[in-house]
């Protein structure tokens, strides 16, 4: 296996968990800490930790240092690529405005 | 025809602006008119039940959407109907009872259709990020469920 490969194969193992997932998604409205990443998960706070590192492991997050506080941030690179699907919000509504444009077609045919 | 979605941070709010080849009467049309409703509110691969849709000041809706893990219903007040112009109404998933949500829909003639302007007001910002952050989540499975598909056909 490539690098790449290598790499690729552990960003799906670490989105392969819901609670993972989440945390992607939480992390996708701006930085968090671990505290904070917690907060929605009725789990320890080591599982936490241990998740965390999976994130940083694939290259999904790193960590950075401000004062006391070391919140985890997505790298921007894999932000881009997993853009298809942060976006699904937006895509979800466009699909949803492609069906009433062409309904709107067949009430403009029936009209006619 | 490209969308505007804004979710400006810190705010329980989510606008919503496209343009539309079409008259304000026939958009209007399309989203009032429970057969026609029917036919585009709602994801892809879902099953949608319209129980009732009587837009009028007052009136009230409720529709169930269904996949293989179960059902989910909806349901809210109209609370002002102008003809082809403005509807305000209420929105609430019954798997969050109390979570209502403000919607107003306004439809604004242009030069070369219909400008379609949607402003939801969220119970919290809270409930605003979950209920966006939820589409998400959906999002990644789906795109591992296509993932999975795709590597099955030994793609």
């Amino acid at each position: 296996m490539s690098v790449d490969d290598e790499q690729l194969d552990r960003a799906f193992t670490a989105l392969g968990d819901p609670v993972r997932r989440a945390m992607i998604a939480r992390l996708s409205r701006g930085p968090a800490t671990v505290n904070e990443l917690a907060e929605p998960f009725p789990i320890t706070k080591q599982a936490v930790s241990r998740h965390i590192q999976v994130l940083e492991t694939a290259g999904l997050i790193t960590r950075t240092r401000d004062g006391q506080r070391r919140p985890c941030h997505l790298v921007p690179a894999a932000l881009e690529a997993l853009t298809s699907w942060i976006d699904e919000y937006r895509l979800e509504t466009e699909r949803r405005f492609r069906r009433m444009d062409a309904l709107l077609q067949t009430v403009r045919e029936q009209e006619q | 025809m490209s969308t505007t979605i804004n979710t400006p941070a810190g705010t329980p709010f989510v606008e919503v602006t496209r343009e539309f080849d079409a008259t304000p009467a026939q958009l209007f049309k399309i989203s009032t008119d429970p057969d026609l409703v029917t036919q585009w509110l709602g994801p892809r691969n879902l099953e949608m039940t319209v129980e009732k849709y009587d837009v009028r000041p007052g009136g009230s809706y409720r529709y169930i959407h269904r996949d293989d893990s179960g059902e989910y219903a909806f349901r809210g007040v109209f609370h002002t109907v102008e003809q082809d112009k403005l509807v305000i109404q209420t929105f609430e998933w019954e798997g969050a009872p109390g979570e209502v949500c403000l919607e107003k829909m306004t439809l604004e003639p242009t030069e070369t259709g219909v400008r379609l302007h949607q402003q939801s007001v969220f119970p919290s910002v809270e409930a605003r990020d979950q209920s966006i952050e939820y589409g998400m989540e959906h999002g990644i499975r789906d795109s591992m469920d296509r993932l999975a598909e795709l590597l099955a056909k030994g793609a």
